[in-house]
C-alpha cells in the first residue's frame, strides 16, 4: 500500500504567477478606468491635461475622500459605517454654533472634534460591545446625527470666522492643502494597513473573526479603534469642509455616504471585509473627481450626475466581486 | 435472499471532484426492510455514496434503479419524491420557523399563493412526533432545539415524505446514549414497517446493536457486504483500512517531567462539571469520549475562548486566570481547534499570513512587518512539517485538508508552547499525513512538551497516550493508564452506567 | 397565568403599551391629543409609511435591504404625475396600476441585480436609491408636478371616505397590512420568503426556488411603493422630483426596527411592524402639539431606532420572544 491516497486529497493548484498576482486584482482595474477617464475628460475639455485643474477639482471631494479611505479599513476589518457623513456635518455644526457662540476657536475645534470621537463611540458601543449589525445600527446613527444637526443648525447657515476660511487656498508646493492632507493621510494608512502588524491583523479580522479569536487577535478592541478613528476623521474632515464653504448647515454632504461607498467599492474593497487596499481607494478618489468634474463640464444636470454615480455603484461592486471570485478557488 | 426484494440496486457508480475520483466503480444492492451500516475510514466514499442517493451529487457514471427501474436523482427534491430521505450529521432547519413547519416544508408542489393548511400541518406534526415518541411542543421554533430533538424533527420529515429509504449519516455523533437508544429503537421500527435504512458511522458496538447487514468502502471501492453475524471486528477494521493498525503508530517515549497543567474542578455551566487532571511535561494524555461529552468545552475553556465558570487552573505551578486566548498564549499554552474552516484558517489570506497569525511581536519586532524575516520562519516551519504547497503567498484555501491542517500546527508551534492542547488534529485527513502527525506529536512529547489530546479515534489514543482521560455527558469518568488501556473500557466509560440497550 | 405571562412578554404587547403610555403622558399635558380628532391626524400621518414598512418588512424577512424605497416612491408618483399632466383626460384611476407597474419594474432591477450577479443588497439599493432620484429629475425635466395637475379624485381620497369617516387612503393603507398579512401567514410564498430569511443555505435543499423568491420578494415591495407614490400623490397633492420620497427610508426603517422585525431574516410580524408605524405617527403628531419644531423628527426617528435597537438587544437576553416566532 502506497503512502499518499487517491480519495480526497485536493490536488494543488499551481501557484498563480507573479504577473498575474500583481496585475489581476480591482485595484489595477480601477487604475485602467482613471485613466480612461482622463483620456474621455480631456476630449470634453482641454482643461483635465492641466494639472493644477484637477488638483483644484479634487479639493471639492478631499474631506469625503479622507474619510473614505478611513471607511476602507472599517470595511475590511468587517463592518460597516453609514454614519461618516452625518458625522461631518454635525461635528461642523457643533463646531461653528460654538464659535458662534463665543468659544475661543482652538477650543471650539477642539469641541467638534471631541463630537466627532462621541459619535465614533456610539457606533463603536451598539456595533461591537452590543453585537448588533453595524449596517442597521449605522443608518440609526445617520439619521439621528443628521436629526441633531439639523435641531442644532435648523435651516439657516452658520457662519465660520474669516480666519478659519479658506483651507483650499493653502498651497503647499503649489498644491492645494486639502489634496496634500488626503494624499499624507492615504500614505500613513496605506502604510499602517500594508506594513504593520495591526493592519495585518484589521485584514485577519474581516477574513475570519473567530480565527482571528483564537488566534489571540483582539479583534473587538481593533474594531472599537476604528470606528472612533473614523468618528474622529470625520470630525475633522467636516470642519475642514467647513473652511472651505465659509459656513456650516445642517444639510452640509448630505447623502455623502453614497459617494464614500462608492469610492470604497471602485477602489477594490470587498464589501464582507477581509479584501482591499488604500491604494484603490486612493485611485477611486480621483476617478471620481474625474467624473464628478468631466460631468459638470459636459453640462450634465445634478439629477444625471448623481444617476451616473449610482450606476457606477452598481457597476462597480459587480466589477469587484467578478475580480474576487475569480481570483479564488 | 434472493426473492428479497430490492430496494436499490447501484451499478458501476463513480464520482469525480475536480479530477479528483472519489468513488470508483461501486455496485451495491440494499432491500427493502433492512438496516444497512456504512462503514470506511473519513475520504473513503461512503458519504458521497450516500449523497449520490440522497440528490446533493450527481455520479460521473453509473446506473441506479430503484423498485427495478430505472432513475436519475438529480436534485435533493428529486430524491425525496422518490421517497430517499437523508438525515444529516448536522441537522439542517430552518431556525426561526416551527417544528411543524419545518416538517413539512418543500413537500407541497402546490403554487406559491397556495393557502398554507396550518391546522392540518399542526395536526401531522403532531402525529409524527407521537410515532417518533418525542414530546415536543410542534408550534415552538427550531431555534434552541437540541441537535438530538433536531434529527428527531429530520425522521418526521422523512415519515411524512413517507420515504422508503432514510439514510443517516454520523446520526450518533452529537446524542448522549439515552438520546441513541431512542433513535435505535425508532430506527427498528422503521425497519419493520418495511423502510430501509441507511446508517454511516465509525463505531463498529454501535453497527452490530443496529444494523442487519453492513458494506465496507475504502479508498473509494466497495471492498465487501457482509451480514452482521458473519463478520468479527478485527476483520471489519482490517477491510477498512487494508492493513493493521500497528505499522503506522510508532512508539515513542518520552521522559515525563515537572508539571505543567493542573486542572482542579473546573466547572462550565452547561458544558462540563468538575473536571480535574494534571499533565505533566513530556506527556500526552488523551480526552475521549463520545461527541458531545464537553471535551472541546474543557478545552476552550484552558484557551480562554469561552472560560469555565469556577475551578482552577495552574499553570507552571503558579495559579492562572485565563479569560481570554492572549491570557493562555501568555502562559505557554496552545490551541489547534477542531473547526479548522471556522475557528483556524484565514481563508484567502496566504499560508504566510497564516502561519505567522499568532506570533506578530517575532515578525514585527517594531510594530513594521519585517518581510524577509517572515519568509524566513516560515519557509522553516513548511520545511519542518513537510508541509506540500506551491508557494507561500497562495491563499491557504488552496491547499490540501492535511496540510492546512499542518500550517496551523506549525502556527502554535512557532509560539514555543510549554502546553499544547489538539482538538481532533487528524480528523479529515489521509492515512499518509495522518501517520505524519503521530510522529509530530511523538516528538513534540520528546522535546518536552505537555500535550492534551481530544480525539474520537481510539486507535489513537490507545497507541500515543500516556493516559487516557474519559469524559460522558460533561464529567470525566475515568483515567485509564497506557498499559490498562483497551477500546472497550474507554468505550464503557465514554457510555455512561445507563447506557445503551441491545 | 401562564397563558397570560406568554401573551404579555411578546414584543408586540410591548410596542402596544409603549403606545398607551406615549399617549397617556402626552396626554396628561395636551388633552386634546386623546381626542379622535387627534387619532384621525394620526392615521393620517402613517398610511404611506404603513405601505412602505410592509414592503421593508418582506425584504428584511428575506435577510435583505432596501434603501431604495423613497427613490422608487418618488420615480413611481412622478410617471404618474407626468401622465396626469400630459393627458389630462385620462381616467384618474389609471394613475393607480401605473405608478404600482413603475414601482414592480424598478423592485424587480433590484432583484435582477442581487440574484444574477449575487451582489449584497444593501449597495445595490444605495446604487438604485441615487440611480432611481437621477431619472425622476430626468423625466420631469426638474420641474414639479403642480396642483392643478392633479386629478381632484385622487386628491380627495385623502379626505373623503366611504365609512365611518375614515378617508380611502387610510383603509387602503390598512388593506395593505392585512393582505400583507395575509401572504405572510397564509400562503407559501409567505412561508418560503420567512425560510428563506431564516436559513439561505437550506432553502435550495428544500425545494425553494431562491431567485423565484427573492425577485418575487423585490418586485413586491417596488410595487408597494408605487402604490405609495400615488398614495403621496393624493395625500400632498403634488409631486415634487427632489423631496417626493426623500427621507422616506427613514420613517419606514424606524418603523420596522420598532416592530421587530430582525435584519437577520426570519423574523417579523405584521402586527408588530403596524404597531411600529402607529407609535410613529403618534410621536410625529404628539411634536406639533408639544411647540416642538419638525426639524427634530429625523433625529427622533434616528433615536428610536437606536433605542428599539438596545432594547431588543437586551431583552433578547432576557428569552422574550416575538409573536411571529414559529407560532401558527
Amino acid at each position: 500500500m502506497t503512502d499518499t491516497t487517491v480519495a480526497t486529497t485536493r490536488e494543488l493548484a499551481p501557484a498563480r504567477p507573479t504577473w498575474h498576482l500583481i496585475l489581476v486584482r480591482p485595484e489595477t482595474m480601477t487604475f485602467l478606468l482613471l485613466i480612461a477617464g482622463l483620456v474621455g475628460a480631456s476630449t470634453l475639455s482641454p482643461f483635465f491635461l492641466d494639472a493644477n485643474y484637477i488638483l483644484r477639482s479634487f479639493t471639492l471631494t478631499a474631506e469625503m475622500s479622507i474619510v473614505a479611505l478611513v471607511l476602507t479599513m472599517v470595511v475590511i476589518s468587517g463592518e460597516i459605517d453609514l454614519s461618516p457623513a452625518a458625522n461631518m456635518a454635525l461635528s461642523a455644526c457643533i463646531f461653528a454654533w460654538a464659535q458662534d457662540a463665543g468659544v475661543p476657536l482652538p477650543l471650539a475645534v477642539a469641541v467638534g472634534l471631541l463630537a466627532g470621537l462621541a459619535m465614533g463611540a456610539i457606533n463603536a458601543f451598539m456595533s461591537i460591545r452590543m453585537q448588533l449589525p453595524s449596517i442597521i445600527v449605522t443608518i440609526g446613527t445617520l439619521i439621528f446625527f443628521r436629526g441633531i444637526a439639523q435641531v442644532i443648525a435648523g435651516d439657516r447657515s452658520i457662519r465660520v470666522p474669516e480666519s478659519f476660511i479658506g483651507i483650499n487656498t493653502v498651497m503647499v508646493f503649489g498644491i492645494p492643502l486639502p489634496v496634500v492632507i488626503f494624499m499624507v493621510v492615504a500614505l500613513i494608512l496605506g502604510l499602517v494597513l500594508g506594513t504593520t502588524v495591526i493592519g495585518r491583523q484589521i485584514y485577519q479580522i474581516g477574513t475570519n473573526q473567530a480565527a482571528a479569536l483564537h488566534a489571540g487577535i483582539n479583534a473587538k478592541r481593533i474594531k472599537v479603534g476604528l470606528f472612533l478613528v473614523l468618528g474622529v476623521v470625520s470630525a475633522a474632515a467636516g470642519m475642514m469642509a467647513a473652511s472651505r464653504l465659509g459656513s456650516v448647515r445642517y444639510d452640509l454632504v448630505l447623502g455623502g455616504e453614497l459617494q464614500m461607498v462608492l469610492m470604497a467599492m471602485l477602489g477594490g474593497t470587498y464589501i464582507f471585509g477581509g479584501r482591499g487596499t488604500i491604494l484603490g481607494t486612493f485611485l477611486a478618489a480621483w476617478l471620481l473627481v474625474i467624473v464628478s468634474t468631466g460631468m459638470t463640464v459636459a453640462n450634465l444636470l445634478p439629477a444625471i450626475q448623481l444617476t451616473v454615480l449610482g450606476i457606477l455603484l452598481i457597476v462597480a461592486i459587480i466589477a469587484t466581486n467578478f475580480i474576487y471570485a475569480r481570483t479564488q478557488r | 435472499m434472493s426473492d428479497v426484494p430490492m430496494l436499490i440496486e447501484a451499478r458501476g457508480i463513480s464520482k469525480q471532484f475536480g479530477g479528483v475520483e472519489v468513488l470508483s466503480d461501486v455496485d451495491l444492492d440494499l432491500h427493502a426492510g433492512e438496516i444497512h451500516a456504512l462503514l470506511g475510514e473519513n475520504g473513503a466514499g461512503k458519504s458521497t455514496f450516500a449523497k449520490i442517493l440522497a440528490g446533493v451529487h450527481r455520479p460521473t457514471s453509473g446506473t441506479l434503479r430503484l423498485n427495478g427501474e430505472s432513475v436519475r436523482i438529480s436534485s435533493p427534491m428529486a430524491a425525496q419524491k422518490l421517497g430517499i430521505a437523508l438525515i444529516h450529521q448536522e441537522p439542517v432547519s430552518f431556525p426561526d420557523l416551527s417544528v411543524a413547519e419545518n416538517i413539512v416544508m418543500g413537500r407541497h408542489g402546490t403554487g406559491l399563493l397556495a393557502r398554507v393548511p396550518w391546522a392540518k400541518i399542526i395536526a401531522d406534526a403532531r402525529r409524527y412526533m407521537e410515532m417518533l415518541g418525542v414530546l415536543i411542543d410542534v408550534t415552538r421554533p427550531m431555534r434552541g432545539l437540541s441537535i438530538a430533538n433536531q434529527q428527531m424533527v429530520e425522521i418526521a420529515r422523512a415519515l411524512a415524505s413517507d420515504s422508503r429509504l432514510i439514510i443517516m449519516d454520523e446520526p450518533t455523533a452529537p446524542l448522549t446514549p439515552r438520546e441513541v437508544d431512542t433513535l435505535f429503537t425508532i430506527a427498528r421500527q422503521l425497519r419493520e414497517e418495511g423502510r430501509t435504512i441507511i446508517f454511516i458511522s465509525h463505531r463498529l458496538e454501535e453497527v452490530r446493536m443496529l444494523c442487519d447487514r453492513l458494506t465496507i468502502f475504502r479508498d473509494g471501492a466497495h471492498i465487501a457486504t457482509r451480514t452482521i453475524d458473519s463478520i468479527p471486528d478485527d476483520e471489519i477494521i482490517r477491510l477498512m483500512i487494508g492493513r493493521t493498525l500497528t505499522k503506522y503508530m510508532r512508539k515513542h517515549t518520552a521522559e515525563i517531567g515537572d508539571m505543567a497543567l493542573e486542572v482542579s474542578n473546573l466547572t462550565c455551566a452547561g458544558a462540563f462539571e468538575d473536571i480535574s487532571f494534571s499533565l505533566r511535561k513530556g506527556e500526552i494524555i488523551g480526552l475521549g469520549g463520545l461527541v458531545g461529552a464537553g471535551r472541546t468545552d474543557v478545552a476552550r475553556a484552558l484557551f480562554g475562548v469561552a472560560p469555565a465558570t469556577s475551578g482552577q487552573i495552574r499553570v507552571g505551578g503558579k495559579v492562572a486566570r485565563i479569560e481570554k486566548p492572549t491570557d493562555a498564549i501568555e502562559l505557554g499554552l496552545a490551541f489547534v481547534p477542531e473547526d479548522r474552516a471556522g475557528d483556524g484558517i484565514f481563508g484567502t489570506l496566504p499560508v504566510e499570513h497564516n502561519l505567522t497569525a499568532a506570533i506578530p511581536e517575532k515578525i514585527a519586532p517594531r510594530g513594521v512587518i519585517r518581510r524577509s524575516l517572515e519568509r524566513k520562519i516560515s519557509r522553516k516551519s513548511v520545511d519542518d512539517l513537510s508541509i506540500r504547497l506551491a508557494s507561500l503567498g497562495q491563499p491557504i484555501v488552496e491547499l490540501s485538508g492535511g496540510n492546512q491542517q499542518k500550517v496551523i500546527l506549525a502556527r502554535w508551534l512557532l509560539t514555543e508552547p510549554e502546553i499544547l492542547i489538539l482538538d481532533e488534529p487528524t480528523r479529515g485527513i489521509d492515512i499518509g499525513v495522518k501517520a505524519e502527525f503521530y510522529d509530530m506529536i511523538g516528538d513534540l512529547a520528546e522535546a518536552g512538551r505537555a500535550i492534551l489530546l481530544i480525539s474520537s479515534e481510539l486507535p489513537e489514543l490507545l497507541s500515543l497516550c500516556d493516559r487516557i482521560l474519559v469524559m460522558s455527558e460533561g464529567r470525566l469518568m475515568a483515567e485509564i493508564p497506557r498499559e490498562k488501556a483497551t477500546q472497550e473500557n474507554v468505550m464503557q466509560a465514554a457510555v455512561p452506567r445507563s447506557g445503551v440497550a441491545a | 397565568m401562564n397563558v397570560l405571562r406568554s401573551v404579555f412578554l411578546r414584543r408586540e404587547a410591548g410596542i402596544f403599551v409603549m403606545i398607551i403610555l406615549f399617549c397617556a403622558t402626552v396626554g396628561l399635558y395636551k388633552p386634546q391629543f386623546l381626542t379622535s380628532q387627534s387619532l384621525r391626524i394620526v392615521l393620517l400621518l402613517t398610511p404611506l409609511i404603513m405601505i412602505g414598512a410592509m414592503a421593508q418588512m418582506l425584504i428584511l424577512v428575506a435577510r435583505h435591504v432596501d434603501l431604495s424605497i423613497g427613490s422608487t416612491l418618488g420615480f413611481s408618483a412622478m410617471v404618474a404625475g407626468l401622465m396626469y399632466r400630459d393627458f389630462p383626460d385620462v381616467w384618474w384611476i389609471i394613475g393607480f396600476p401605473v405608478a404600482i407597474l413603475t414601482g414592480a419594474v424598478l423592485g424587480l432591477v433590484n432583484g435582477l441585480l442581487v440574484t444574477i450577479f449575487k451582489l449584497p443588497s444593501i449597495i445595490v439599493t444605495l446604487g438604485t436609491l441615487s440611480l432611481y432620484r437621477g431619472l425622476t429629475f430626468i423625466i420631469s425635466d426638474a420641474r414639479q408636478i403642480n396642483r392643478a395637475n392633479i386629478p381632484t379624485e385622487l386628491k380627495a381620497m385623502s379626505r373623503t371616505s366611504p365609512i365611518f369617516d375614515i378617508p380611502w387612503i387610510i383603509l387602503i393603507a390598512f388593506a395593505v397590512a392585512l393582505m400583507t398579512y395575509v401572504v405572510a401567514r397564509h400562503t407559501q410564498l409567505g412561508r418560503q420568503i420567512y425560510a428563506l430569511g431564516s436559513n439561505p443555505d437550506a432553502a435550495p435543499l428544500r425545494g425553494i426556488d431562491v431567485t423565484k423568491v427573492t425577485l418575487i420578494v423585490f418586485t413586491l415591495s417596488g410595487a408597494l411603493c408605487g402604490l405609495a407614490g400615488i398614495l403621496y400623490a393624493s395625500r400632498w397633492g403634488f409631486v415634487n422630483p427632489s423631496n417626493t420620497g426623500a427621507g422616506f427610508e427613514f420613517q419606514v426603517i424606524a418603523a420596522v426596527v420598532i416592530g421587530g422585525v430582525s435584519i437577520n431574516g426570519g423574523v417579523g410580524t405584521v402586527l408588530g411592524t403596524v404597531l411600529g408605524v402607529l407609535l410613529l405617527g403618534c410621536v410625529a403628531a404628539a411634536l406639533p402639539l408639544l411647540g416642538i419644531p419638525g426639524s427634530t423628527q429625523n433625529a427622533i426617528y434616528g433615536a428610536v431606532i437606536l433605542i428599539a435597537l438596545l432594547i431588543d438587544r437586551s431583552v433578547r437576553q432576557r428569552g422574550v420572544v416575538s409573536l411571529s416566532r414559529g407560532v401558527a
